[in-house]
């Protein structure tokens, strides 16, 4: 029987494979992919919420959708960075990113 | 086995499959490709737990907008393919500890949730876009002003209390903001003919 | 009517009991039906591409394989095809190379699910009976065939292709903003995001079709219409599969079935989009003329001739006759527009979408908005049918200066005087 428990877990997986690529990930890219992914498993949870509860049928619905839209713009700025980071250090290697340091 | 019983698994393992896939994968391209089927079946969910709108608006923005944004800048970004940008095996570990250590977290607090109450059975559809428009657009009235002709006329304003009129615009000019900050930092920058020399850290080469 | 597919209770009528068989027969004779159905389309639009091009171009196009018309050139060309020899270049990421053309097909394949062909003739059926997002669903699902021109561009490992591939997407993504804001005129003034519900509105007279609903919606028909000519990558806007410069773009690398699943992406999607425009602006599934409900006969051809079952009718299959002829109609628009107009720069293509199409749109649909709110119903009536009346006076003109003009070459008599 497919319950809530099951798209919870879902959720729970596709949070952790975000985690985990923001955690081992270099390009910066593929840590901007850990965060898609993060707020996809965030995005199921509510869906799913709302469709077991129908206390939240419309609420799960909308936080899902502002999520989507928010996630979107997120990326946009976070690519635009990246590609500023690309141009004055012509390597998109994060590790490069240390003139903070110390 | 009843065939949404099927259909979450496959949808399910499909995404989870593809999203275990973006973290394993070495080439950015591969990984942005095993994005795009993690996308793709999260959209299925969304169809299948009966949140149409959401579905059709994840396709929309998420895998024909935002894939396609990460995909040009993978292209805009492109070095020599014979670096191999990876990290070593005692990184892997804390990392993989780590989101493992997370997903127990997860798991344990998910598994002492309650049942919900008045739990559907079975595949249910969520309420229509013209109920999300009337949320988001602020109409809290009890019936629809003007009866439309050729659709069905379902009861669909009878549960609406409040309204998300305030985020919806706030979310409007959030994106305005979004796209003009965007262009305005991504835009061509004109080269000076008497340029400062690149920081130090990049003229000692590619390994530390 | 209902709007169920009629497949699932023909099949529960045969006594599948097994729960659930008899909505996974019917889902599968949809997909079977609609794969066979953008196939066969594909085959006639190669036929008449090459026919209506040779036409334009003073010749005569295929004529030896099949008769005096080349009817059997596209069988033959889809024949070679299949014999091609299978080549991956050595440079290409194999897998990405291999995926990409399926991606493209999938894309168009699955936005036919919600192309209603005639009342209760979609793919899709729900709970309720109606599909609530159609129009949504096919374009969020058409836009997802960027990523398979992305794939094909970045794997094919060729600098050309991947120029190619880039401009496509850009393109692609580009023009899809005035084309949802086009498609919004006409949802709004139906007040359904339901393909069916939108046509079903539009019955009767073809004074009642939206597209001569008031000038905003007679403006957004046209300007959907080039915002969809460039997302199908047709000419003008083809830049990016130019010949003269990138090769073939983004298929440069593809031969034999893996082109010809990219073209036959190409034309389901030309005829997705010309699906929507028929749905959303010329009447859908109506033939405009209903004659014989001067007589007393309802007007929709479906309610007409509903037998043997109210859904599998002989009127639905004449609805869905006529919707097809439409769809093929605007198509052989698409095509007589890239063999007449010259190819734009990439520039212009861009500019034209960002400069020109996307505020056109954005006017167009504030203007439909206060046209609802303020023009009052009897102007609306005069205007509506004033555009149907011109819009059909000057249709015939054209036809008849095209068809009637008096050769202006030499008798065949004078010809052999001269000589």
């Amino acid at each position: 029987m497919i319950d809530l428990n099951a798209y919870l877990f879902l959720g729970a997986i596709l949070f952790t494979c975000g985690v985990c690529c923001l955690m081992t990930k270099r390009n910066a890219i593929g840590v901007l992919m850990g965060v898609e992914l993060i707020l996809n498993g965030a995005t199921i949870n509510f869906v799913a919420f709302a469709h077991f509860n129908p206390t939240f049928e419309i609420e799960g619905q909308i936080f899902a959708l502002f999520v989507i839209a928010l996630a979107a713009a997120e990326a946009a700025v976070a690519l635009a960075i990246a590609l500023n980071f690309y141009n004055n250090h012509d390597s998109i290697d994060v590790d490069r990113a240390e003139e903070l340091k110390g | 086995m009843s065939v949404y019983a099927v259909l979450f698994y496959v949808l399910a393992g499909l995404t989870a499959l593809s999203a275990v896939a973006v973290v394993l994968t070495t080439s950015i391209v591969r990984a942005a490709t095993w994005l795009l089927f993690t996308l793709a079946g999260t959209a299925g969910i969304f169809f299948l737990l009966g949140a149409d709108f959401l579905g059709a608006g994840q396709l929309l923005i998420y895998v024909g907008g935002t894939l396609v944004l990460v995909v040009f800048g993978v292209m805009l970004t492109t070095q020599d393919p014979r670096l191999n940008l990876q990290i070593g095996v005692a990184e892997w570990l804390i990392g993989l500890v780590t989101s493992l250590a997370l997903l127990g977290v997860l798991v344990v607090s998910l598994a002492g949730l309650q049942e919900p109450p008045d739990a559907p059975e079975g595949p249910r559809s969520l309420p229509p876009s013209r109920q999300l428009g009337a949320v988001l657009l602020g109409d809290t009235r009890a019936t629809p002003v003007a009866p439309l002709t050729g659709t069905p006329q379902l009861n669909y304003y009878a549960r609406v209390r409040v309204h998300y009129l305030l985020p919806f615009e706030l979310l409007s000019v959030h994106l305005l903001v979004v796209l003009i900050g965007a262009a305005y930092l991504a835009r061509a920058k004109r080269r000076r003919v008497d340029a400062q020399p690149p920081t130090s850290s990049s003229a000692q080469g590619v390994a530390p | 009517m209902s709007a169920k597919w009629g497949l699932t209770e023909l099949f529960q009528a045969w006594g599948f009991s097994y729960p659930g068989s008899a909505e996974i027969l019917a889902a599968l004779t949809s997909a079977v039906l609609l794969v066979g159905f953008i196939a066969l389309a594909a085959l006639f639009f190669i036929w008449l591409e090459r026919k209506v091009s040779a036409r334009i171009q003073d010749r005569l196009g295929p004529t030896r394989v099949g008769g005096y018309i080349g009817w059997a050139q596209s069988i033959a060309d889809g024949i070679k095809l299949f014999v091609k020899e299978d080549l991956v270049p050595a440079a290409a990421d194999g897998w990405l190379f291999r995926l990409a053309p399926y991606v493209a097909f999938c894309g168009t394949f699955v936005a036919f699910i919600a192309l209603p062909f005639a009342d209760g003739w979609s793919a899709y059926t729900s709970g309720m009976g109606v599909f609530a997002i159609g129009v949504l669903f096919m374009l969020a699902v058409l836009s997802t065939e960027v990523f398979g021109v992305i794939l094909a561009g970045c794997s094919s490992g060729n600098k050309w292709a991947l120029y190619g591939g880039m401009r496509e997407a850009a393109q692609m993504v580009s023009y899809e903003v005035p084309m949802a804001l086009c498609v919004l005129v006409p949802v709004l003034l139906a007040g359904t995001l339901d393909l069916g519900a939108i046509t079903r509105q539009q019955s009767g007279w073809f004074f009642n079709w939206f597209v001569f609903h008031d000038p905003f919606t007679f403006v957004a028909f046209w300007t959907y219409f080039t915002c969809a000519v460039a997302s199908c990558k047709r000419a003008p806007f083809d830049l990016a599969e130019a010949e003269s410069e990138l090769v073939a773009g983004f298929h440069t690398e593809y031969s034999g079935l893996r082109w010809a699943f990219f073209f036959m992406a190409e034309y389901g999607t030309m005829f997705a989009v010309s699906g929507i425009a028929t749905h959303l602006f010329l009447g859908g599934w109506n033939l405009g003329l209903p004659v014989w409900s001067l007589f007393g006969a309802p007007a929709d051809l479906a309610a007409w001739l509903p037998w043997p079952h109210p859904i599998l009718s002989v009127g639905n299959l004449l609805n869905a006759g006529i919707f097809t002829f439409k769809c093929f109609l605007l198509v052989t628009v698409m095509m007589w527009l890239r063999w007449t107009l010259p190819r734009i720069r990439i520039d212009q293509v861009m500019s034209a979408c960002l400069i020109y199409l996307l505020p056109i749109s954005c006017v167009v649909l504030m203007g439909v908005c206060l046209w609802q709110l303020f023009v009052p119903p009897w102007w609306r009536i005069v205007v509506a049918y004033s555009l149907a009346a011109g819009w059909t006076v000057f249709v015939l003109a054209v036809g008849v200066r095209l068809f009637s003009s008096t050769s202006q070459f030499p008798q065949a008599s004078n010809v052999a005087a001269i000589r």
